[in-house]
């Protein structure tokens, strides 16, 4: 008989890249949609990023999918840590802890999936 | 005696006058071992307490998430929408807000890399083992050239 597999690895593997994606990107991203989106950094009108600005750069697909990729990504390292850290904090692990940590990430995911195909022509 | 749920417990006696332990001996009974309390634990050392606020960076990823979801939601409900968004973003709270942030996403990369050379396979260049001080600072220099690849993607995409 096969030993039982555990269902850990493609959790871990999320962490991961999410960890990797929100460390190389984390700092750059809030500085962008934290400061020079509203507050006009770069760009050529200082009331911020308009309507019309946004839409248009998000009109390629690939955009769209990798702003959709960094979205759940993070999400998913974040809820994996997360759960990992209530043992930490007194918490033990049970279902209900894993559905609500899984379950925000992959609610995220889709939310965040639906709107940015949403936004394509 | 409390005890914080989920706890170390470390191996402890049960309260009976004697043990069964399998083995078919009787063992002794013996006093219940003092257990220090487990509440407030990472405060005691301040390498826990790096860790604590290591794991603690996964929230604020969380929150930026939701942050970055909701103005998703108001650009796809029109420009009227995105103006208030755009409004509350100019907010004093919103910018003390993604302040936290930014320094929680710089302490997050810092501790990411710092931890790189105990996650990666052992690189080795010829005969030479790579050293960890290199990977931690490919690291910040991938951060460097990625932020940058950030900022001109963002001011070409919206120019």
């Amino acid at each position: 008989m096969s030993p039982r597999r555990s269902h850990v690895p493609p959790f871990w593997l999320l962490f991961g890249a999410g960890g990797l994606l929100s460390a190389l990107l984390g700092v750059a991203l809030v500085l962008v949609t934290g400061f020079a989106v509203p507050l006009g950094w770069g760009l050529a009108a200082p009331d911020g990023l308009s309507h019309a600005q946004l839409v248009l750069a998000l009109q390629p697909l690939w955009v769209r999918l990798a702003a959709w990729a960094v979205i759940s990504l993070f999400a998913w390292h974040a809820a994996h840590r997360i759960f990992y850290s209530l043992h930490d904090v007194g918490i033990p692990k049970s279902l209900w802890a894993r559905l609500a940590c899984y379950g925000s990430a992959l609610a995220a995911t889709a939310v965040a999936g639906r709107i940015l195909w949403s936004l394509g022509a | 005696m409390s005890r914080a749920p989920g706890s170390f417990q470390r191996g402890v006696q049960s309260d009976g006058a004697t043990a069964e332990d399998g083995t078919g001996l009787v063992r002794e009974k013996r006093a219940r071992p003092y257990q220090r309390s487990m509440a407030g634990w990472w405060r005691r050392d301040p390498f826990f307490a790096r860790y604590m606020l290591r794991e603690a960076t996964a929230l604020a990823v969380m929150a930026y998430v939701v942050l970055l979801i909701a103005g998703l939601d108001h650009l796809a409900q029109g420009a009227a929408a995105w103006q208030q968004w755009l409004g509350f973003l100019r907010s004093g709270w919103s910018l003390v807000l993604h302040g936290v942030l930014l320094l929680a996403m710089l302490f997050h990369a810092y501790s990411w890399f710092e931890i790189m050379p105990k996650t990666l396979p052992n690189l080795y260049v010829g005969q030479h083992r790579v050293p960890a001080g290199a990977i931690q600072a490919g690291g910040w220099a991938a951060v460097a050239l990625v932020s940058m690849l950030v900022w001109v993607g963002f001011r070409w995409s919206v120019s």
